[in-house]
């Protein structure tokens, strides 16, 4: 069984505690004995997880663990095995994936230029075309971009590439923003204006499931922390009870820095 | 997105049809490879053109091949040289009249060594039975046109079964005269063609006349025009004019004066 | 038999001269070629995508039947499209046999297997980059064709030079749907053919030669795209 232990955020002054009412937001995740198996191998096994509609949730683990298929399963890219997963009481499904954005982590950008991958994504709201081309202004200066709207996409180095892809995916106003490890091998520079655009959107109510294997970053962003290893649940508990205190040895080795296996 | 592709295509073609079916005056003419080899219609078609105005279009392959397509209406005019099939073509009800419009001969030509030792010959038949007893190789045109079946009844006054020798020394092409010039040359084989075809083909080679003026070498063509009643999109008018410029006296004299290296080769004897 | 160089200064001879037919001949080559191509690539490359998009039930049998349609022979192609146009076919009130309309038609019916069999390889391995990404933006099947087909533009102009060059090199089904009229239907191909059963192979060798020229200079100008797309790493 994992051990977890009943949500309470940290202190953090605009997130009050959860209400009954939460579980309906899209951002409130619930799963029931998630599994799935491919070729007789179970990689993900999962008996059961809530998550709060509006923290920043962190997902650890050491290489392997099933991170990210954990985070392609809720967002519904591959089928479960079994189990059910559900966004606010709704089915994980189609509809769910179109309240969500996910940030992979390889940017898959389109070979087109930076202004157009944004626009690829901003067509398809409503608004006229000056909005819409305002809007992509706006988004490019928010991931530093601004000055090189006009530049073929994968052109931009490793750190630029992501936040275009992160300002594609805030182009979809997410109410969920799942982020594979997105940082893993970039610039100091560019992990820092990473994590304040996600702060920042987690500031506006934007449920955000960050998979990372970088403790300190984990520690910046935070308020709760589920941890997995050979694709179970070990633990999952608030950020600071998580960081101070690790009910298990897994996650005491790991944060230790020594090998888990 | 998925409606552009043939919206976009339907207006292609049929802005290509437009333009097809736009232009000034034209017939089309199915007729053979001989006569196109030889550079016949170079010359006269401009001449009918600039008289009339009317274009005339040619479509060259086997005289089987001919018949067949004006059967299927696809021609105003048949220009061939098999008579019997022509006026088989005729009392069918596919076309309204034959009349004899030139005729040349054909000839035997084969290599300079002469492995049968026919030169200088003028006994068709006799020649192609030499032939066959030496089997000395042979290239058939076996197409189906006016000089193949000229041929096969060559071969079979001459009592031949070129069949059960076909793949041997007989070979069939299935070309037309040209292409089977260019084989005979290849691999060194006899050949029957029409003189006009040969007098003007470019790639002799060593290879000349070795039976000629045979009397059973005649070569007739005639002309008919397609039978509105059975193909309405004949067009009768034209396609009449045309065939009466040529059979007229004037026409008549193009034809003889059509001349290659000082040679004719055509003996215009429309009426006759 | 003439000899090469004497083809090559008759090649130059005629061009550098002007021949007036000459340039019909190469003008309606490419007229019929590019049309039919461009009606191919209208077909084709939709075609193509949705085969990478969709997985659909019995599209190993699609793409093995378009596949195998890559092999047909021009030549029975060019039987079909004689039936179906000529006056006595179904298709007979068009009108269309012996005309350029017609040649266009018997060759897009050529290569548009073709383009559709290789622009789906191309397309095949964008999509496997491209998958994930799109369903996790939501973007509808018709959207993600389109963004293929634009994204695989550079890969996609091999795939267009592949049709063309089976389109202007193909002699079978044009000559028997064209009918190799002068002044109307005749292309390089069955000018070649021609000059060739005239015994005249310089002319023919020298229009071989121009048609190869062309063909060249069109792939020479293909990997130039291809260069400048590389840079931007759009290839």
């Amino acid at each position: 069984m994992p051990d977890t232990v009943p949500f309470a955020p940290p202190d953090k002054p605009d997130k009050g505690p959860p209400t009954p009412r939460d579980r309906l937001l899209p951002g409130a995740l619930r799963l029931d004995r998630l599994t799935l198996q491919v070729a007789g191998k179970t990689l993900v096994d999962i008996e059961k997880l809530e998550l709060e509609p509006r923290s920043v949730t962190v997902v650890m683990g050491p290489n392997g663990a099933g991170k990210s298929l954990f985070l392609r399963l809720v967002h519904g890219l591959i089928p479960p095995s079994s189990g059910w997963v559900s966004w606010g009481e709704v089915a994980c499904g189609e509809a769910t994936r179109s309240t969500q954005a996910m940030v992979f982590q390889k940017p898959v950008l389109l070979r087109r230029s930076v202004a157009a991958n944004l626009d690829f994504v901003l067509r398809r709201r409503a608004g006229s075309r000056a909005e819409r081309r305002a809007r992509r202004d706006e988004l490019l200066a928010r991931v530093g971009l601004a000055g090189q709207a006009e530049q073929p996409a994968r052109l931009l180095s490793g750190g630029e590439q992501q936040r275009l892809a992160l300002a594609r995916a805030l182009a979809t106003l997410p109410k969920v923003l799942l982020l594979d490890e997105p940082t893993a091998s970039l610039d100091p520079a560019s992990v820092q204006m990473i994590e304040q655009i996600v702060l920042a959107a987690s500031a506006e109510d934007t449920k955000v499931i960050f998979v990372t294997h970088d403790v300190g970053q984990a520690r910046r962003l935070a308020d709760d922390v589920a941890f997995l290893h050979h694709g179970r649940l070990i633990e999952h508990r608030p950020a600071a009870i998580f960081f101070t205190s690790p009910a298990s040895e897994a996650v005491d080795a790991y944060l230790a820095g020594r090998i888990v296996l | 997105m998925t409606m552009k592709p043939a919206v976009l295509g339907a207006a292609l073609l049929s802005s290509l049809a437009a333009a097809a079916s736009a232009e000034a005056p034209s017939i089309l003419v199915q007729s053979t490879t001989s006569t196109q080899n030889s550079g016949f219609y170079d010359y006269i078609l401009p001449i009918y053109k600039s008289e009339t105005g009317v274009t005339v279009n040619v479509v060259a392959v086997g005289t089987g091949q001919a018949i067949k397509n004006a059967q299927n209406c696809d021609a105003d005019v048949l220009l061939v040289h098999a008579r019997a099939a022509e006026e088989k073509f005729v009392d069918g009800g596919f076309g309204v009249a034959r009349s004899n419009l030139m005729y040349n001969d054909f000839v035997i030509v084969g290599p300079a060594a002469d492995p049968a030792g026919i030169d200088g010959g003028s006994d068709a038949v006799a020649a192609l039975r030499t032939i066959a007893e030496k089997k000395a190789l042979f290239a058939s045109r076996g197409d189906d046109s006016g000089t193949n079946k000229a041929e096969l009844r060559l071969w079979d006054e001459a009592g031949v079964d070129t069949k059960s020798a076909s793949g041997g020394w007989y070979r069939a092409t299935g070309s037309g005269m040209g292409a089977t010039l260019n084989a005979s040359v290849g691999m060194g084989a006899y050949t029957i063609s029409d003189r006009a075809t040969w007098i003007s083909f470019g790639n002799k080679g060593d290879y000349r006349i070795t039976v000629e003026g045979d009397p059973v070498l005649f070569n007739q063509y005639g002309i008919i025009l397609v039978n509105p009643e059975k193909c309405p999109s004949v067009k009768a008018d034209l396609g009449q004019h045309f065939i009466d410029w040529l059979t007229s006296p004037q026409g008549q004299e193009l034809i003889d004066d059509f001349k290659l290296d000082g040679k004719q080769l055509f003996f215009a004897n429309a009426n006759r | 038999m003439q000899d090469f160089s004497a083809a090559f200064g008759l090649a130059f001879g005629l061009i550098a001269s002007g021949d007036a037919d000459l340039f019909e001949i190469v003008g309606l080559s490419m007229r019929v070629s590019l049309t039919a191509l461009l009606l191919s690539c209208l077909i084709g490359f939709p075609i193509g995508a949705l085969l990478v998009v969709r997985k659909f039930f019995g599209r190993g049998i699609v793409i093995a039947l378009v596949n195998s349609m890559m092999g047909f022979p021009p030549v029975v192609i060019g039987l079909l499209v004689y039936l179906a146009l000529s006056r006595a076919g179904p298709l007979g009130w068009l009108g269309l046999l012996y005309s350029p309309a017609a040649m266009i038609i018997a060759q897009t019916l050529l290569i548009a297997p073709i383009v559709a069999a290789l622009s789906r390889q191309v397309l095949e391995a964008l999509q496997a980059e491209y998958d994930e990404q799109f369903r996790s933006l939501g973007v509808s099947r018709g959207s993600a064709m389109l963004a293929l087909i634009v994204d695989g533009r550079y890969g996609l102009v091999t795939v267009a030079l592949a049709g063309f060059g089976r389109a202007v090199a193909e002699v079978g089904a044009v000559i028997i749907v064209g009918g190799n009229i002068e002044h109307l239907t005749r292309v390089m191909t069955t000018a070649i053919a021609l000059e060739t059963s005239k015994g005249d192979l310089g002319m023919a060798l020298a229009l071989g030669i121009i048609l190869m020229s062309i063909a060249v200079s069109v792939n020479l100008g293909a990997s130039a795209l291809r260069a400048i797309a590389e840079r931007q790493a759009y290839a």
